[in-house]
């Protein structure tokens, strides 16, 4: 026997680059690099220069030193007198709208998934509050709710709901935080209604049908078979909706700032007053990041009940 | 228990679309019906109609002498099997059983019997606490009967409940809903395109095609005296050859053939329907033989189909498989004229 010549065996440049593609681990870390990079630039660079300035006292244009918890403590303390109503804030804020959020967008999302003359073009109107730039909307609703010279209060003295001259929305801290609330749930519901009705739309019809012939009534028919098949997609959008209200900055910033007297004051907003007006970066830095043991608590455990059970 | 009667139902789902037209039909109590035809033709949207799926456009439907027309589903006491199963993905293999009872408002006790016992005879016993994902197709089919079993129904509805599961299973599942049936004693209205479904499972069939009912019989009538050549050739496999002749009086005159017909049928132009099994390979005097050009062959271990031109028309004819026969053979065959079908070439209905 002869040893066989290749004569068409690949040149030896084109065999190296067989070689890294058939080694699967070492081209599975290469192809990672890039998303690794982007990541690390954009999520964890700042996350960790953020931790890294609530243990200084940084102020803007001057990194300062180690201090250690102080910052963490002068806010536990109460020193500034704001903290705590802050926190109480945030959480009332969280908290409310987003059972309005959660409610509304599923009445909408049932309303949107019916049969219904121009549907589309109504489905898509929904993403308007999303579609107008935030700081335009909020400085409508700011003007809205402006007492003397606007529709809100307008529609409510005509209508008789309310006595002339109507509720002063911005001006009184219960009113402040209901009309702060009133504005998120209107920018909020649309992201529920979309993400439920995408999720409605791939529930099988023909699980309606067996439960119409097993004699299910529509109330049954969404309590059964509805709801459940949407609470993958109903955690999820609570997870991501709770996390990006926890954090809401611009409504609130537009239209009150903490005002008045602080009532309004939101952790997102004392933090940026603190760190950016205030010059205080370190002690800003420091109560952005109270939250974030909590929120922690919480993703983990939506994730937690979002696992494949098997 | 329950008799069912279509009565001139229509179904159009739009003005240029009808799906069903002018049905009339009726389903004795404890009878076992089978509405067949390729897709397309109505079937479906016949029992969707029964279920109160679908809205009725014209005519009525009645269950025993109620008219049911305006009744939604739930009042109905009818059972659904569907084809694509419907099983509640979230719900175990009990409550996807259990679910038309507790809809219902029956007690825990009672579903958990009922249950129980469907569980037992459809040798679900072990999987009542499993998910649907968790089941394999021939299971998740039997939860699906399983389903409406227990609600102990008026009529069962079945929409091709056998079409999801491989061959093996569907043969094994179409001989247990018989016994099921049997045992159960309630109306069955089953949905299919099989032929073969239709013919073993039916106590009638309902032939339909492009929304307008051709026949019902039992299937024995279906398959001896087809009243048009639609029906002559959905049933049966291979299908009935149809062979076109001019008849002067008794003489019928094929491309490759002549025979004396039994009688006089009156038409010009007819089509001679002679199905592959109604040749006989003995050919004597007095016989009407013809002479097959074999192109194709196929031996079947217990059947043997010779595929041929007999003048310029094709031809199967289902032979012994003993017989030797080879491509390119010209083998003589004697036409069963006892099972002879002429039809009208104009209105292609049965002329006998």
């Amino acid at each position: 026997m002869g040893t066989a010549v290749r004569t068409n065996a690949a040149p030896a440049w084109h065999q190296r680059r067989v070689r890294i593609y058939d080694r699967e681990a070492p081209l599975g870390y290469l192809l990672l690099v890039p998303t690794l990079l982007v990541l690390g630039i954009f999520l964890l660079y700042p996350f960790l220069f953020g931790i890294w300035l609530s243990l200084t006292d940084s102020e803007l244009g001057n990194l300062g030193n180690f201090i250690g918890l102080d910052n963490f403590r002068f806010e536990w303390r109460n020193t500034d007198g704001v903290f705590y109503t802050a926190v109480v804030n945030t959480f009332l804020y969280t908290g409310i709208t987003t059972v309005f959020k959660l409610s509304l967008g599923l009445v909408m999302a049932l309303l949107l998934n019916q049969a219904f003359p121009f549907r589309r073009f109504v489905r898509a109107a929904l993403l308007l509050p999303y579609i107008i730039p935030t700081v335009l909307s909020y400085e409508a609703w700011r003007w809205m709710f402006d007492p003397t010279f606007s529709v809100v209060n307008w529609l409510l003295v005509n209508t008789h709901l309310a006595a002339y001259p109507g509720p002063n929305w911005l001006g009184v801290p219960f009113n402040a935080m209901a009309a702060l609330m009133i504005v998120n749930v209107w920018r909020g519901t649309p992201f529920y209604a979309i993400a439920f009705l995408a999720g409605m739309q791939v529930i099988p019809l023909d699980l309606y049908e067996a439960a119409r012939v097993d004699g299910a009534t529509r109330w049954q028919q969404f309590t059964s078979i509805t709801l459940p098949m949407l609470q993958p997609v109903l955690l999820v959008v609570l997870l991501l909706s709770t996390i990006l209200t926890f954090a809401d900055f611009q409504g609130p910033f537009v239209l009150t700032n903490g005002a008045p007297y602080n009532s309004t004051q939101l952790l997102s907003i004392w933090a940026y007053q603190w760190g950016i007006p205030g010059g205080a970066i370190s002690l800003g830095a420091a109560i952005s990041l109270v939250l974030f043991p909590l929120l922690t608590f919480v993703v983990a455990g939506v994730l937690f009940l979002l696992r494949r059970p098997e | 228990m329950a008799s069912v009667t279509y009565e001139h139902v229509t179904k159009k789902f739009s003005a240029d679309t009808t799906a069903v037209n002018d049905l009339s039909l009726e389903i004795r109590d404890t009878e076992f019906m089978v509405l067949v035809g390729p897709s397309g033709c109505g079937k479906s949207t016949a029992l969707r109609m029964l279920a109160g799926l679908e809205e009725i456009t014209a005519g009525q439907i009645k269950i025993d002498d109620q008219v049911v027309n305006k009744m939604p589903p739930r009042d109905r006491d009818v059972a659904m099997v569907f084809q694509s199963y419907a099983l509640y993905p979230h719900m175990s293999v009990f409550d996807n059983m259990g679910f038309g009872l507790k809809m219902r408002g029956s007690t825990r006790t009672e579903i958990e019997t009922r249950v129980k016992e469907a569980g037992r005879i459809l040798r679900l016993d072990k999987l009542l606490g499993r998910k649907p994902r968790q089941l394999s197709g021939g299971q998740r089919q039997r939860v699906a009967l399983g389903r409406a079993i227990v609600r102990q129904p008026r009529v069962f509805l079945l929409d091709e409940p056998l079409s999801n599961l491989d061959a093996m299973l569907r043969v094994q599942t179409r001989i247990e809903l018989q016994k099921m049936h049997q045992r159960l004693g309630t109306t069955f209205i089953y949905v299919t395109h099989d032929q073969v479904e239709a013919m073993t499972m039916g106590d009638r069939i309902a032939v339909m095609r492009d929304g307008v009912l051709q026949q019902v019989a039992p299937p024995r009538e279906i398959y001896d005296q087809p009243v048009n050549m639609y029906v002559a050739g959905f049933i049966g496999s291979p299908r009935m050859n149809f062979l076109p002749v001019t008849i002067s009086d008794h003489e019928a005159k094929a491309s490759g053939f002549e025979l004396k017909l039994p009688e006089a049928p009156g038409v010009a132009r007819g089509i001679l329907g002679i199905r592959p099994e109604h040749f006989l390979p003995n050919v004597s005097e007095e016989d009407t033989a013809i002479e097959l050009k074999v192109e194709v062959l196929e031996v079947l271990g217990a059947d043997q189909y010779l595929y041929g031109k007999i003048g310029s028309d094709d031809l199967i004819a289902r032979v012994d498989p003993a017989l030797k026969v080879s491509i390119g053979d010209r083998v003589r065959l004697a036409v069963n004229m006892k099972r002879l079908h002429l039809f009208d070439a104009e209105t292609e209905k049965a002329v006998f």
